[in-house]
């Protein structure tokens, strides 16, 4: 089959997010029925989702969603695996037969932490020791790929329709208080199910409508801080932004939207001083992670999301209210498909991001 | 006749009313389904729930009113017939629109009638009653583009109003003036401008039940400022 780089197919994708500030958890079925709304955005090579909240039972272990092209790959990853990890819980994630989705790898789910002993050796925190070893799977294990990597969240995607995806993943089962969704019409990469969105790493994950134009810049960036792009897809990149910025630099999520979708020198002149002099310290300094091209995007994060619109807003995206749970996507019918009496309808300018947080919870400034 | 739209696919729907042989066609519980009217003529349509993209795009005809919000691409390259939105409208409303006239009760989103053109007796009018979001009437070439701003924060457009314009008016019921290009003239609005733009105030005050008192106030013209703005911009000519 083809694989990155060999392929090109011409535009398209769906975006949808619910995320309860209340912290109710809902099932994964309702955000199945917003997306399945925007079926004719999509072309069957890609669907997945995120759901936050959804593995309460092990709030401190790392969930490993992994795909193996075969049980050979498997050993090996699992080898590696105890020998860096404590593996508090193993199996296969449950599937159901769906006819529309075929050629499955082999999934598998570790509920995890890393070995006290691998952790205090190798002077990193939890989070960095886990992004490192994600890396040292994804880009050294043949046949195996890591494509869920947080605590209480999880990834599920693969290559089909996102109904059809949610229901061969019996999505309906899980519960959560924030969800993802994509339905993929790939552009400049095969339809695989790694390829597929959300793309996650630790509890950040990402699901993207667009085609960044900076693709290449903002990889060679990123790949100097020890991130590794093995997809050759620009939602990856965008996951390991936020994970660079948010974690590992501790910038407010704010301060993320104002590097990745930056402001116009133009508007930037129009500011006052201290805004001027903030303003473009971010552009000049982290130049290589603004992003440029038509995207909108739905960052989930450990008690929140953010949905972002490039500053020219050439993707869509409509948000809306309904009491504590606020519902973001590309289209509006998909709101009203799930919130028929949905308040507040309105879509973000470009550039300006709508962030939410369960109640109680702040950003780090 | 009127047609059930749950859970009905695109194409269902669309050779329902194109087949049908009633002038006038009511669809309820609409969800997403695209390119509804998409080139017809002749037909009466009232759209209940919510209508996907490129709603009437290359409407040639007849009449569309949407009880409900409409999404992108409204109006799309639209030739003739009237559209009356009684909601708001997502971006890239009556792009390279060329005849007729489409009028939303309240804000539209980025994009809206960029490209429109107008010919002899072809002058396409887009009536905006909220705010208006970036580059409205970017390179618009002709047609009237009229945003009323009510209930709007000042001005009632976004950045990059006109940019690009090279024929048409932009008319802006507001007390501040956005960043407007070089290229572009603005005055305020005179007794003959007024004349021009009031068949479409009445317009807008019938479609939503809006007293002409709440559409009093100043109006502001936005023209490009001459036969050929852009010389040199480009290419030296």
């Amino acid at each position: 089959m083809l694989r990155e780089g060999e392929f090109r197919n011409p535009s398209g994708c769906a975006i949808s997010g619910i995320f309860a500030r209340d912290g109710e958890r809902l099932s994964g079925g309702t955000i199945a029925e917003s997306i399945a709304v925007m079926h004719e955005r999509s072309n069957g090579l890609g669907g997945g989702f995120a759901g936050y909240g959804i593995y309460p039972e092990y709030p401190d272990e790392y969930a490993l969603h992994i795909f193996y092209d075969t049980p050979a790959a498997r050993e090996t990853c699992e080898r590696f695996l105890e020998r860096h990890f404590d593996i508090v819980n193993l199996s296969k994630i449950p599937t159901r037969k769906v006819k529309s989705i075929t050629g499955e790898p082999l999934i598998w789910r570790y509920f995890c932490r890393p070995l006290a002993v691998k952790l205090a050796e190798s002077q990193l925190d939890e989070g960095e020791f886990t992004m490192r070893s994600v890396m040292r799977v994804n880009s050294e294990i043949s046949g195996a790929y890591v494509f869920s990597s947080g605590r209480n969240m999880g990834v599920f995607k693969a290559v089909g329709y996102p109904e059809d995806v949610a229901e061969f993943y019996r999505l309906e089962e899980y519960r959560g208080y924030g969800w993802t969704a994509h339905g993929r019409y790939p552009t400049n990469t095969p339809g695989w199910w790694g390829g597929s969105h959300p793309f996650a790493l630790l509890e950040y994950s990402v699901v993207h409508n667009g085609e960044i134009s900076s693709y290449d810049a903002n990889r060679r960036t990123i790949e100097m801080y020890g991130y590794r792009c093995t997809l050759k897809t620009d939602t990856e990149v965008i996951t390991c932004i936020f994970d660079y910025l948010h974690r590992r630099l501790g910038m407010t999520l704010t301060e993320i939207a104002e590097i990745i979708a930056a402001p116009f020198w133009s508007a930037i002149e129009d500011r006052d001083a201290a805004e001027r002099a903030r303003l473009t310290y971010l552009r000049t300094a982290f130049s290589g992670l603004n992003i440029t091209g038509p995207f909108s995007i739905l960052a989930g994060f450990d008690g929140g999301m953010m949905a972002l619109n490039d500053r020219l807003k050439l993707r869509s995206m409509v948000v809306a209210e309904k009491n504590e749970r606020v519902y973001m996507a590309s289209e509006e019918a998909a709101i009203r498909a799930v919130c028929p009496d949905a308040e507040n309808i309105h879509a973000p300018a470009g550039g300006e991001p709508v962030i939410l947080r369960l109640k109680g919870e702040k950003d780090h400034a | 006749m009127k047609i059930d739209g749950n859970g009905m696919h695109f194409q269902a729907l669309n050779d329902k009313i194109r087949t049908s042989p009633d002038r006038d066609i009511e669809v309820v519980h609409l969800l997403g389904q695209r390119y509804i009217a998409s080139g017809l003529s002749g037909k009466n349509l009232t759209l209940r729930g919510t209508p996907g993209n490129a709603l009437g795009s290359y409407l040639d005809g007849g009449a569309i009113e949407v009880f409900g919000n409409a999404q992108d691409g409204l109006g799309d390259t639209m030739n003739d017939g009237e559209i009356i939105v009684h909601g708001r409208c997502g971006d890239a409303a009556g792009y390279a629109m060329r005849g007729g006239r489409i009028l939303i009760e309240g804000d539209v989103g980025y994009r809206a009638g960029i490209h429109m053109k107008a010919y002899r007796d072809k002058v396409p009018v887009l009536v905006v009653g909220g705010r208006a979001g970036s580059f409205l009437g970017e390179y618009q070439a002709g047609g009237l583009i009229l945003v009323l701003g009510l209930g709007s924060s000042e001005p009632p457009v976004g950045d990059f109003c006109a940019s690009g314009m090279h024929g048409g008016a932009i008319c802006l019921r507001t007390k501040t003036l956005p960043k407007l290009p070089a290229q572009v003239n603005v005055h305020l609005a005179t007794a003959e401008d007024m004349a021009k733009i009031q068949p479409h105030l009445a317009a807008y005050e019938k479609a939503f039940a809006v007293s002409p008192s709440a559409l009093s106030g100043e109006y502001f013209v936005l023209t490009p400022s001459t036969a050929n703005p852009y010389r040199q911009l480009y290419t030296l000519n």
